[in-house]
């Protein structure tokens, strides 16, 4: 086996092809153990087939797939109990009381307890976690969407997983939702040092909960690195603007800091009402898809 | 403890849980309607007179339509699993170790626990209804207990792989009308003698006949034979095609089960779910 201990996840080379279309095109990348990464792209991107590739739900038409050391395609009960998956949210058992779905969903993990992860999770502990104590007698049903939410991803760790996969977790959320499901997944990542894959189209979503970030756009990785790393390394220009002259100059460059000490060094006195924008993520994500559609227009302009 | 073992206990509670639900609220005036409007066709028939033979029709419907609700346990699966399939619920036991296992121990206790209610339903009050049921004799009580316990497997077992093969609840729904053909043709509301030949052999092919005939041979006086095919209770016949059918779906039941749980994904059930919505739409 090539993989160390230190990998959660290794994927080579991966292809999916659907009849004889092909979504996925030779997809590379690792998550470490402890990390969390973020699959991001537009809807279609790939990452749904990507992430039931790796949950073992769907088979692949190529390439080496290893999660936790064992192929999913090929995957066991003994590693299905150390992964946990959170669905997007379905109207499964919807009329099963909270506890009680968790403790029958817990009594499943009772066999593959051992001295270092003690499974399942006690479940007033973990509905503390998730801040559904008072919920515990509800029906689900009766949940609001992000009560919901949360109640999919305590089913996802109730079996103390060493990897969760969060597939579009936060998608029909409103910002309050959305907000206390984000620090739900930084507590999952800094408490219980879990290795997470979070599936998502939104830049946002990613910047703030990934360590790293891996962008797929039409089936293919486009970029892969921490979201500084992202930003700094792609596009990066910042916008620059100045008056001189009575006249307003914008440019787009690298380096800003260097770029006004030349123009003051130059100028001096001329320059006035200086503005800098510096670069978002956001800004690096939008160019990447556009600039990869692009691409992949021309590709199909080319073999028309 | 093993995880099948683990698989089997908590299977076994997820059963009586969705027991519980299935008996509660509204839930509850939905399981008592088919049982009660059964009652009330055996009230209305229970003077009416089957030709010459000093038997009234009440009395032959009754144990025939014993028969006729562990038929229906099929239909229970068949919707149960298309609904479970659908919402997600299914994706979830695939998700959880030992899950899909779990889930079909919890159906066959919840379907198999609803049809024994449905039963106690009917024959508790039933008895009061209708005169000349054998009940006293241990013997009626044997036969009862093997027809329901080849039925109940055979019935589920078949429903298993319908529900596994229709992708829908609207395709689940759709089959409760040949069903419910059978159920006419099968000599449950009207002794299959007086049906045309050809329609006898169609309906002894199922197990619907043989369970009413199993569960008429249980309770009726023997000189009730008369209204049935060849003036016998068949009962090696009853065993054979019922334990047949059962062991066909023993073994193929897993088989089908087991090719649609592997095509289990979120996406499948996105699919379904927006088909669904486009339908109401």
């Amino acid at each position: 086996m090539t993989m160390t201990d230190n990998r959660a996840i290794e994927v080579e080379g991966l292809r999916m092809r659907y009849g004889t279309d092909d979504v996925l095109h030779d997809v590379t990348f690792q998550v470490d153990r402890g990390e969390v990464l973020a699959l991001l792209g537009p809807n279609g991107a790939g990452k749904t087939s990507t992430i039931e590739i790796l949950e073992g739900f769907r088979m692949r038409s190529a390439g080496r797939v290893e999660v936790l050391g064992s192929d999913p395609a090929h995957g066991d009960e003994d590693w299905r109990a150390r992964i946990g998956v959170v669905l997007q949210s379905w109207r499964d058992h919807a009329k099963w009381r909270v506890g009680e779905l968790l403790a029958f969903q817990g009594s499943l993990y009772e066999p593959y307890s051992t001295a270092q992860i003690r499974r399942p999770w006690d479940v007033d502990e973990l509905l503390a976690a998730v801040g559904l104590t008072e919920h515990a007698g509800k029906s689900v049903k009766t949940l609001s969407g992000g009560q919901r939410r949360r109640l999919d991803v305590a089913i996802g760790l109730v079996g103390r997983p060493e990897l969760v996969f969060l597939d579009e977790p936060t998608t029909g959320l409103d910002p309050k939702a959305r907000r206390d499901f984000h620090s739900l997944v930084r507590r999952i990542r800094d408490d219980l040092d879990t290795t997470v894959l979070i599936t998502t189209h939104d830049l946002d979503e990613a910047g703030k909960l990934a360590d790293r970030i891996v962008i797929l756009t039409g089936g293919r990785i486009i970029a892969n690195g921490t979201p500084d790393e992202l930003a700094r390394q792609f596009v990066g220009h910042d916008e620059i603007s100045w008056v001189q002259g009575g006249e307003r100059s914008v440019q787009y460059v690298a380096d800003s800091t260097a770029y006004a000490r030349e123009l003051f060094a130059r100028h001096g006195g001329e320059i006035s009402e200086l503005e800098l924008r510096r670069a978002s993520l956001e800004d690096t994500y939008l160019e990447l898809v556009r600039s990869a559609e692009t691409s992949a227009d021309q590709l199909a302009e080319v073999t028309r | 403890m093993s995880g099948a073992t683990t698989a089997v206990r908590s299977g076994i509670r997820r059963g009586l849980i969705e027991l519980r639900q299935a008996f509660t609220g509204m839930e509850l005036i939905n399981q008592l309607l088919w049982p009660v409007a059964t009652l009330v066709a055996v009230f209305f028939l229970r003077d009416l007179p089957i030709g010459d033979t000093g038997y009234e029709l009440g009395t032959i419907i009754l144990p025939g339509a014993l028969g006729m609700f562990v038929a229906l346990g099929l239909l229970l699966v068949v919707q149960q699993l298309a609904a479970d399939r659908e919402d997600g619920t299914l994706l979830r036991a695939k998700a959880t170790p030992g899950g899909i296992r779990a889930y079909l121990v919890g159906k066959i206790v919840q379907i198999s626990a609803t049809i024994l209610a449905y039963l106690a339903i009917l024959l508790v009050p039933g008895v009061f209804l209708v005169d000349g049921l054998d009940l006293a004799d241990p013997v009626s009580w044997v036969t009862f207990t093997w027809v329901l316990v080849l039925g109940l497997v055979a019935t589920q077992t078949i429903g298993a792989m319908l529900g596994s093969l229709i992708a829908s609840p609207r395709g689940a729904g759709y089959l409760s009308l040949p069903v419910l053909g059978l159920i006419a043709i099968s000599g449950i509301f009207a002794p299959i003698t007086g049906l045309p030949e050809w329609l006898q052999w169609i309906a002894q092919v199922f197990p619907v006949y043989w369970l009413g005939l199993g569960m008429r041979a249980a309770f009726l006086p023997d000189d009730a034979v008369v209204v049935e095919i060849g003036e016998s209770w068949r009962l090696f016949e009853t065993a054979a095609v019922l334990g047949a059918w059962a062991i066909a779906g023993l073994i193929l039941a897993p088989i089908v089960l087991r090719r649609m749980a592997r095509r289990e994904s979120g996406s499948s059930v996105a699919q379904r779910r927006e088909r669904a919505l486009q339908r109401v739409g």
